[in-house]
């Protein structure tokens, strides 16, 4: 059975192209306001977004994911919050998935989780903190409810373990570029297409890159050699910016329209 | 002799494990088969215990505290005095065996998180001992509460960070450090503190404190003729608790109590009690118990005692907790700062703040055993850095 994430990904791939995904985390800047930036992100070329469930220690996150997470916690996010957004953007038509840290998974109902993923239309989750050691009953759920498990890999994952992530994954693999926390840099590492490399050899499942990418040129760079690129920090640090909500949704969807450009200049 | 407590992945039942980035999962193995390798090495074992006799000052005394005994409904109270190492608590016996295995691996600097202190100045004394980079990881409201402990970091050589993300306190310098770790792993060792984080580091740290109470069994055996009654340590994350219980967890006659932070009470929400009053979950890469909302965020912890401040608790507590082989308790702030208060008067011994919990707790254990039972405590710091805290407490003008 395919998600609408797979089908995405044939889609980009009969394109010749890279599909663009957008991070934002639920409850931010406010729950109002990002059902609006949902729905600007997917009406200004958006391919797929991940709703992010804020979380208290977010290890894998730097400063401007952390400030976006600590004012949506602040606001009282919930999963029910993180389900809602979820559907806002299944909504909107473009493909979706959850990312979120392992404890609220596990807080929640692993099994439950995954079904309200799958009622709520999306497509499956990004867990960056969930090895695949400690994921059996997590994927015993993702199977019996038909989403994508997508797993995280970095530049320091040997071959080998690389080749077992991978054939636990679904949807996409999900290459974290550099070495470090999430955030805007002026380069994506010569790491990145190194990892993004040796991933394919491992699987033929989709590439994305994340961690990095906030210019129509990065993107345009990380499309040579990927299948996705992945945008967080850089659509966040413009709503943290923007002196009112229709300013940011204004910057936000004019990103994403540069962006858009980027993932269909690649090859 | 090993007492095997956990499998090959590091679950302690359905406790510990690793929930980390795949970008740590390189770093973690090379660790740990540094680790195991060293169990077995003869000349590493030797370069330690050596460290420990001529710089550590092991073996760490036992006091028999007869004065404060009389207070505990007469039963025999034995100190294993930790607070006569080097830098002042147990912390050093892990991080001389970190230090070691830091070199082994060929890295140059070292990072850690620290809560009251102690552990910041313990891995900064053994990076200027063995030459290694060091940077401390040290909430911002930490850093003010324990300025002294600062300073004496600095005196070592170390770089301390404060911390201004999330409460400010030791969850998120243990945050803070684990995203450093990130991005440096190639050339940085993460000297955890406590026993727990991901696996490797709940056996690791375990495996470096279990010499408290390898030794202190001798010596109560030497010294009475027979095994404890009960032994009790104070317990934040739970590295002077086990470093005392292991060698005793296979003599099923000797009780093993852990006194938690209590706080303003349990029943406030205002602790630092995990097992007590937390549930099952997931915090700094292992699974344990937890104090979490209904959305599995954490909530912040409450103790007068700095190190005691974390909300969660290594997990072999929490397996020893659910098979029933170790019991947890609650002492209150108050309660603590009596006990403090006595141990100074009935024994010229100033304690940790953190500790004074597991002396309150042999003031009620005492009384429940009656005059035959003897108590095995965990003496695990000294109290020079609380003076300004109990000073404050007191009523005494600085």
């Amino acid at each position: 059975m395919s998600t609408p994430l797979d089908t995405l990904f044939e889609r980009v791939r009969s394109e010749n192209r890279a599909a663009l995904i957008a991070y934002i985390p639920a409850g931010f800047p406010s729950q109002s306001g990002c059902a609006k930036a949902i729905i600007a992100l997917a009406a200004a070329g958006v391919d797929a977004i991940e709703i992010g469930y804020p979380y208290s220690d977010p290890v894998m996150d730097g400063p401007t994911i952390q400030e976006a997470a600590e004012i949506s916690i602040k606001g009282g996010t919930n999963a029910a919050d993180v389900f809602s957004a979820l559907k806002t953007a299944t909504t909107a038509g473009v493909a979706a998935v959850v990312m979120t840290y392992w404890n609220p998974i596990e807080k929640y109902g692993v099994d439950a989780f995954a079904k309200s993923i799958i009622d709520n239309g999306g497509s499956g989750v990004i867990t960056p903190d969930l090895t695949i050691e400690e994921s059996g009953r997590w994927l015993e759920a993702t199977t019996k409810h038909g989403i994508n498990p997508i797993y995280v890999v970095a530049p320091s994952t040997a071959d080998d373990r690389l080749a077992q992530v991978v054939s636990k994954t679904g949807g996409f693999v999900y290459a974290a570029s550099v070495m470090g926390v999430t955030g805007t840099r002026t380069d994506v590492s010569v790491d990145a297409s190194a990892l993004v490399a040796r991933v394919k050899n491992a699987t033929k499942l989709p590439v994305s890159v994340g961690l990095g990418v906030s210019t129509r040129e990065q993107a345009k760079q990380v499309a040579a050699y990927s299948d996705g690129v992945i945008v967080g920090s850089a659509f966040i640090k413009l709503l943290l910016n923007a002196k009112s909500e229709q300013e940011g949704l204004d910057a936000i969807t004019a990103l994403a329209k540069e962006l858009a450009l980027g993932v269909r200049e690649g090859r | 002799m090993s007492i095997q407590t956990s499998d090959v992945l590091g679950h302690f039942g359905q406790y510990g494990g690793r929930f980390v980035p795949e970008a740590l999962i390189g770093a973690l193995d090379e660790l740990e088969a540094a680790h195991n390798a060293a169990k077995s090495d003869p000349v590493f074992q030797a370069e330690l215990a050596e460290l420990h006799r001529t710089y550590t000052g092991r073996p760490s005394l036992i006091t028999e505290a007869k004065r404060f005994a009389e207070h505990a409904g007469g039963a025999r109270i034995l100190l294993k005095r930790e607070d006569l190492n080097h830098t002042g608590s147990h912390k050093i016996n892990n991080v001389l065996g970190q230090a070691l295995l830091t070199k082994k691996m060929g890295k140059k600097r070292i990072i850690a998180e620290t809560g009251a202190g102690q552990h910041g100045v313990a891995a900064a004394t053994a990076a200027a001992l063995m030459g290694l980079e060091c940077v401390v990881y040290m909430g911002e409201e930490d850093t003010r509460r324990q300025s002294l402990n600062v300073a004496r970091m600095k005196l070592l050589g170390a770089e301390v960070v404060p911390v201004t993300s999330g409460s400010r306190t030791l969850k998120d310098a243990i945050n803070e450090a684990m995203r450093d770790w990130v991005t440096n792993v190639a050339t940085t060792h993460y000297m955890l503190g406590t026993v727990a984080g991901p696996h490797p580091f709940p056996t690791l740290v375990r495996d470096f404190h279990k010499i408290i109470g390898e030794e202190a069994r001798e010596q109560v055996i030497a010294l009475t003729g027979k095994l404890p009654d009960a032994v009790l340590a104070c317990i934040g994350g739970g590295s002077n608790a086990i470093g005392i219980f292991h060698a005793f967890i296979p003599d099923t006659s000797v009780r093993l109590i852990g006194l938690e932070a209590g706080g303003d009470g349990v029943e406030t929400g205002r602790h630092a009690a995990t097992i007590t009053g937390g549930s099952a979950g997931v915090l700094h890469g292992t699974r344990s118990y937890v104090l979490q909302d209904a959305n599995g965020q954490t909530v912040e912890s409450h103790s007068i005692s700095a190190g005691l401040d974390y909300p969660g608790v290594g997990p072999e507590h929490a397996y020893l907790h659910d098979i029933g082989r170790a019991e947890y308790r609650a002492v209150n702030d108050d309660a603590a700062m009596a006990a403090f208060a006595l141990l100074c008067r009935t024994e010229g011994i100033i304690p940790a703040i953190e500790t004074a919990h597991a002396l309150a707790g042999a003031l009620v254990i005492g009384n429940e055993l009656g005059p035959d039972a003897t108590l095995l405590i965990n003496l695990s710091g000294r109290g020079d850095k609380d003076v300004q805290t109990a000073a404050q407490y007191f009523g005494i003008p600085l």
